[in-house]
């Protein structure tokens, strides 16, 4: 697990940074919510207003006065975007990197087989991501408490295992186009973060682009569907693995037998 | 067993040739010489061995293990010194030698630490801020720490001072007195003429040349200096002419006879055959055409 370690000790310090920005914006949004709650009739209102933007982000099926709802809308944007974000980095970065450093010939020409370095690598990716979604969770219980509402355990549990899910869905997928690449991947890979969410927007806005939910992991992270159903959707979840599935074994496909310059 | 033995070894990148059909033999021991300019396929050949690109053709043997089949089994047995060695972000020297040395489940801890101050090498420095100099003596702790079978050096000297030069050479000629084969991709011939034994020549991704380096100095063409008036006009294997007021210098590979009947119609005052030395036999191997009846028995 040589590779597994230097790749958690090489992305400590980006991993507690963006920790440290998801959490700090969490918790504001987290401790604003008493004083917006009684505001919240008049928001009600203008949001009931906003006619298919409405939709697009899901506040006709929630009630964003109460604390499952405002979590939901406010803190599932946050942790869902921003998490994508740092999971499409960290994912497309991880194999591309060792070429653009030009640190490929010194860790490739040890006795250390590719797919080996490829499993590590992704282990690495996947167990960060379980860090920080971890960091998060922790975070937003407190902060609740701290506020002094009780926990809606199974909606807060439902939204992050379905930032979770999104955050590896997109890190895998971008692991895969990291084996293609040879330099860093960081526009693809924020192309790829803000365009699947965007895609989810569109979904939302008209039944015609419905089908793009298909294309998006946003669509089983969306909050309001998700504490309206009480549950993940498992068709699009199951979707979004075989996504996944894909990415991984593109990289263990190609980079073992991809030529290093 | 040999070191390294590769035949008809090949490599194209989409239409770019990078080696073409080399068929080289390292025999066991000792110091090899590998000469070519820069884009003759040095790199790419190495690179080749060491499982960092795949052969488009041909197979290749490092100490009598397939490089196909037993990558890692090769590079268990090989150090290897990248032309232009970089390192992680954020790294001490110390963290790059420990994290090479768990990569290859091997305790180098003495071993590196000899080597560092041999080399001058201070360990404690961030790795990634390093001059080019200390860069390479990083990387030579790399690919010598864990006392390897066969080095593969490509182009070990660049950035290195003079005075720090003979300390790796003096390294490289203990390692090699212990039974360590030692494989030196190099453009600058003095190197190779004063520590190789036997050396090959790159051109155009092919072999030239290979052999003992005594007998690639003496191979081919000669060192012929004219004090006269002569023409030479159409005579085939001349090269890298040079005028002078009172005659001329030129390499000759051609036919001898030719030569002399040429110079015979001249007037000639003075003459003088030599053998090139290995600079010069460089330039007769690079030129147009040159080295293609030079091949020695690998």
């Amino acid at each position: 697990m040589t590779v597994f370690r230097h790749e958690l000790r090489q992305g400590r310090m980006t991993l507690a940074i963006w920790i440290a920005s998801l959490a700090g914006l969490l918790a504001v949004c987290i401790g604003i919510f008493p004083e917006m709650r009684g505001q919240m009739e008049g928001v009600s209102a203008l949001f009931a207003s906003m006619g298919r933007f409405t939709a697009a982000f899901g506040m006709d099926r929630l009630d964003v006065g109460s604390l499952t709802g405002f979590y939901a809308v406010e803190c599932g944007s946050v942790m869902a975007l921003g998490g994508a974000f740092y999971a499409c980095l960290s994912g497309v970065s991880a194999l591309a990197r060792e070429e653009r450093d030009g640190t490929a010939e010194l860790l490739l020409t040890q006795p250390v087989s590719r797919p080996r370095i490829v499993s590590e690598k992704l282990a690495a990716v996947l167990a960060q991501l379980a860090v920080m979604d971890a960091a998060l969770l922790c975070l937003a219980l407190a902060a609740i408490r701290c506020i002094g509402e009780s926990v809606p355990w199974r909606e807060v549990l439902l939204l992050h295992g379905a930032c979770w899910l999104l955050q590896t869905e997109l890190a895998c997928v971008c692991f895969g186009l990291s084996a293609f690449l040879r330099r860093g991947g960081a526009g693809a890979a924020m192309g790829l973060a803000a365009g699947t969410y965007l895609l989810e927007l569109i979904a939302n806005l008209t039944d015609r682009a419905g089908f793009l939910r298909y294309l998006t992991p946003f669509a089983y992270c969306e909050g309001a569907d998700i504490v309206a159903a009480g549950h993940l959707d498992t068709g699009l979840a199951a979707l979004g693995l075989a996504w996944a599935l894909a990415g991984v074994a593109a990289a263990y496909g190609w980079y073992g037998r991809k030529d290093i310059r | 067993m040999d070191a390294i033995r590769t035949e008809g070894l090949t490599k194209f990148y989409g239409q770019i040739r990078g080696i073409e059909n080399v068929s080289l033999t390292v025999e066991r021991g000792g110091m090899f010489g590998f000469i070519g300019p820069n884009g003759a396929g040095k790199s790419t050949f190495i690179r080749t061995l060491l499982g960092l690109v795949r052969p488009t053709a041909g197979r290749g043997e490092v100490c009598g293990l397939d490089i196909r089949r037993d990558r890692e089994r090769v590079l268990a047995r090989v150090g290897y010194l990248p032309a232009e060695p970089s390192f992680w972000p954020g790294m001490r020297v110390r963290d790059v030698l420990r994290l090479c040395a768990r990569l290859r489940k091997k305790d180098c801890d003495r071993e590196a630490e000899r080597l560092c101050q041999r080399l001058e090498l201070d360990p404690s420095r961030r790795a990634d801020q390093l001059s080019l100099g200390n860069k390479k003596k990083t990387a030579i702790v790399c690919a010598m720490q864990h006392e390897p079978e066969l080095l593969i050096l490509d182009e070990p000297t660049s950035g290195l001072d003079p005075l720090m030069q003979r300390a790796f050479f003096d390294l490289l000629r203990e390692r090699s007195e212990r039974g360590t084969t030692v494989f030196l991709s190099s453009h600058i011939l003095s190197e190779v003429r004063q520590n190789c034994t036997r050396a090959a020549v790159i051109r155009a991704g092919s072999i030239a040349a290979c052999g003992p380096v005594e007998d690639l100095a003496r191979a081919g063409a000669r060192r012929v200096t004219v004090r006269g008036r002569v023409r030479l006009d159409g005579l085939a294997g001349v090269r890298d002419w040079r005028a002078a007021p009172d005659g001329a210098a030129f390499l000759y590979s051609g036919d001898m006879d030719a030569l002399l009947a040429a110079l015979a119609a001249g007037e000639v005052q003075d003459l003088a055959i030599s053998e090139p030395d290995l600079e010069e036999a460089f330039m007769h191997y690079y030129g147009e055409g040159g080295g293609a009846d030079d091949r020695f028995p690998a």
